[in-house]
């Protein structure tokens, strides 16, 4: 495998010299996908072969897909943003008290959880950019200011009954050429939700944006080499920023989608996301040390991550634990070999 | 306070500010002012804040209560770990955050020893100090784990330990399979409780007989110089014949063996567990702790000192907080707040507008308590 990665990469290095270590590592992430699903089918069943499954991935995790590519941008400039996973949960909260308790609308739902997003992004990114603190320290306590917030806004569940929200909810997106049939016989068709055809639309848009766009090119320049993008006449200061808004108001648009997936509000809301976001990102081929990533491999990270903790609950290790320690243990393999390739490239 | 050092060139440019110029630049100013600010403000909302009584535990003991007994008893956890943390903060320029769910993995460990892998035990199944060393080893390996990822794989400390972050807890839970464990035996709660006859809680012991060991450690090996070394520059150590590697990874072993000590006293307190809550947010003030001793967060010079000052801060804090009844849920939004307020005041572009703005740093840091 590692012959043939080595001929592709050769083979594009002429065309994009810049770019090999994100289609490197991006090769990886779709190979390891595409043999963990595989993988799966074959040995594992054939609920693994059915479209709806393959789907519900997409259905639960359409906020985490949001999550993981807001945590790519910022990681691509190099720095990190762990307050996300905080943000999605106080967003739900307060979404469902401002539906419940306080007469509110579709509308002002999102626009509630916009502005938490916004209003983090501004603080954060304010802080990291122009004041030069770590971005880690500042997001940690973002992360603890938001699940501190949640607990004073409400410590109850707040399921929420308001009928608008829950049609809207409960749309179901039929995917036309895939179902299945059930004991009965009769024909299913596949569905997903609202969210995961916003959380793709998200998907192509940062694609498009990261690729094609000046603010896209200027993110990887950052996190290359700050002083070169410095003098190539970027302003590193404010594509920082812009980074860290992008990532929180993604945080906030991905509040919305989990909001829209589980419809209450609840402390345990979205717990380790932040961590299950990074884990994306890093699987799916975004360096910590920035300036290499791509999106569509974050997106792969997410359905890797996913796939491989439904592929160890099927194995029997089906207590909660497991699922932490996969992510982990996930984690850790995907960063040691990030550090060996990185390694391997400073000895050249 | 030691006499503040004098600085010639601000005596002469302004002598009207040079005494409050020459304080604000100790660097055990920040927590010696929040402590006394912390103080003024409990004695003028209720000095019965400060009473300290006897009082019969439930064992029929006459021990010492009160809210100060109290905020040197239950900072005794976070005081151990802000002492390990300080050296980590010092060797990698970055902070572990696993030290909580690592707590909790020491405490699981020593528990299942104890009970001898039952539910429930009445009687302690193995010495407690065999227990209590496995734990250390336990720990401390977990320590290497993340030292050994930091130092040659060079991943940011923050990430690295992100890994014990997120398993910890479960490895914690999978120890004992996610059974609660508890132990009725009275010794096993010595240490986090009282040792019979005496009335001061052992925690403090235990903490001061850290703080000794590091003390002496510190001023009898090269352990200091090396890691402050490697911290302000690792290749300039490397030439001069230090190993860097070696002393980063030796300060998370350090970290695991205070990891393990203060899980040790949180367990023995309520000789039970409960693995998503035991030590939770701990992380959190133990990198308060250093950065409030007026360590800087990227690493190299560290005053240990400064950081069991500001343990003690902070559970003073809390214990504050807790007598104006704060939820333990809200909590971390304070602190949260005053992480940021600390670490944007110690950012360099702040301290240079501080230095050339008279009285900002004194208003600063009122906002801080």
């Amino acid at each position: 495998m590692p012959k043939g990665i080595a001929v592709d990469n050769r083979g594009r290095l002429k065309e994009r010299p810049a770019m090999s270590d994100t289609n490197l590592l991006l090769t990886i992430t779709v190979v390891v996908f595409f043999i963990l699903y595989l993988y799966a089918i074959i040995f594992l069943g054939g609920s693994f072969a059915k479209p709806q499954n393959f789907l519900n991935i997409l259905n639960n995790n359409a906020s985490l897909i949001v999550l993981a590519c807001g945590m790519s941008i910022v990681m691509i400039t190099g720095g990190i943003d762990i307050s996300v996973g905080g943000v999605t949960c106080l967003v739900c909260m307060v979404c469902a008290v401002n539906l419940e308790q306080q007469g509110g609308n579709l509308f002002t739902v999102i626009l509630i959880g916009l502005g938490i997003g916004l209003a983090f992004g501004v603080v954060q990114g304010f802080l990291v950019a122009h004041l030069g603190i770590q971005p880690f320290i500042i997001s940690l306590a973002g992360m603890f200011f938001a699940k501190g917030m949640t607990t004073i806004v409400s410590k109850e569940p707040v399921r929420v009954t308001n009928e608008a929200f829950l049609a809207v909810k409960d749309t179901r997106v039929t995917v036309p050429g895939l179902g299945s049939y059930n004991k009965l016989g009769q024909y299913i068709p596949a569905y997903v939700e609202v969210g995961v055809v916003v959380a793709l639309l998200v998907v192509v848009l940062l694609f498009c944006l990261l690729r094609w766009t000046k603010l896209g090119r200027a993110f990887y320049a950052v996190g290359g080499n700050n002083q070169s993008a410095n003098m190539l006449g970027i302003n590193v200061r404010r594509t920082k920023f812009l980074a860290h808004v992008l990532c929180s108001l993604l945080a906030g648009l991905g509040g919305i989608l989990y909001f829209l997936h589980v419809g209450s509000g609840d402390v345990a809301n979205a717990a380790g996301d932040e961590m299950n976001a990074i884990a994306s990102s890093i699987i799916g081929g975004t360096l910590l040390t920035g300036g290499v990533g791509n999106i569509a491999g974050t997106f792969f990270g997410v359905l890797s991550l996913n796939t491989i903790k439904r592929i160890v609950a099927s194995l029997g290790f089906d207590q909660a634990w497991w699922s932490n320690i996969t992510v982990a243990a996930m984690l850790c393999l995907f960063l040691v070999i990030q550090s060996i390739v990185l390694l391997r490239k400073n000895k050249k | 306070m030691t006499t503040p050092v004098k600085n010639p060139e601000t005596q002469v440019k302004r002598p009207d500010e040079s005494l409050f110029k020459r304080l604000t630049r100790q660097q055990l100013f920040i927590p010696v002012a929040a402590l006394v600010l912390l103080v003024l403000f409990n004695l003028i909302a209720d000095p019965s804040f400060f009473a300290v009584s006897m009082k019969e535990n439930s064992l029929g003991n006459p021990v010492l209560s009160g809210n100060m007994i109290s905020v040197l008893d239950n900072a005794s956890e976070l005081v151990i770990l802000a002492i390990g943390m300080t050296l980590v903060t010092a060797s990698s320029g970055g902070q572990d955050i696993s030290v909580g769910a690592t707590m909790t993995i020491a405490g699981s460990v020593i528990l299942r020893m104890v009970c001898g892998g039952q539910v429930t035990a009445d009687t302690m199944q193995m010495n407690l100090f065999l227990a209590v060393f496995i734990g250390i080893v336990v720990t401390a390996f977990f320590g290497a784990f993340n030292g050994a990822l930091v130092a040659y794989f060079n991943i940011q400390p923050m990430v690295a330990t992100l890994i014990m972050y997120t398993a910890g807890r479960s490895i914690a839970a999978w120890i004992n399979n996610n059974q609660l464990p508890i132990i009725n035996d009275v010794a096993f709660k010595y240490a986090g409780t009282f040792l019979p006859g005496i009335p001061v809680p052992t925690p403090i012991f235990i903490t001061i007989l850290m703080i000794v060991i590091f003390w002496l450690v510190l001023k009898f090996t090269n352990l200091g110089l090396y890691t402050q070394s490697v911290g302000i520059n690792p290749n300039s150590s490397r030439l001069n014949g230090i190993n860097p590697k070696l002393v980063k990874l030796l300060t998370y072993v350090i970290l695991g063996v205070c990891v393990a000590v203060a899980g040790y006293i949180r367990i023995s307190r309520s000789g039970s567990i409960n693995y998503s809550r035991n030590a939770e947010n701990i992380e959190m003030d133990a990198i308060l702790a250093v950065a409030l001793g007026g360590n800087a967060l990227s690493g190299g010079k560290f005053n240990i000192y400064g950081s069991i000052l500001g343990a003690y801060v902070i559970q003073f804090l809390t214990t504050t907080l807790y007598k104006y009844e704060v939820p333990s849920t809200a909590l971390p939004a304070y602190k949260a707040v005053v992480v940021i307020l600390l670490v944007v005041l110690s950012a360099p572009v702040v301290r240079e507008k501080l230095a050339s703005i008279k009285k900002a740093p004194a208003k600063a840091v009122k906002e801080v308590a």
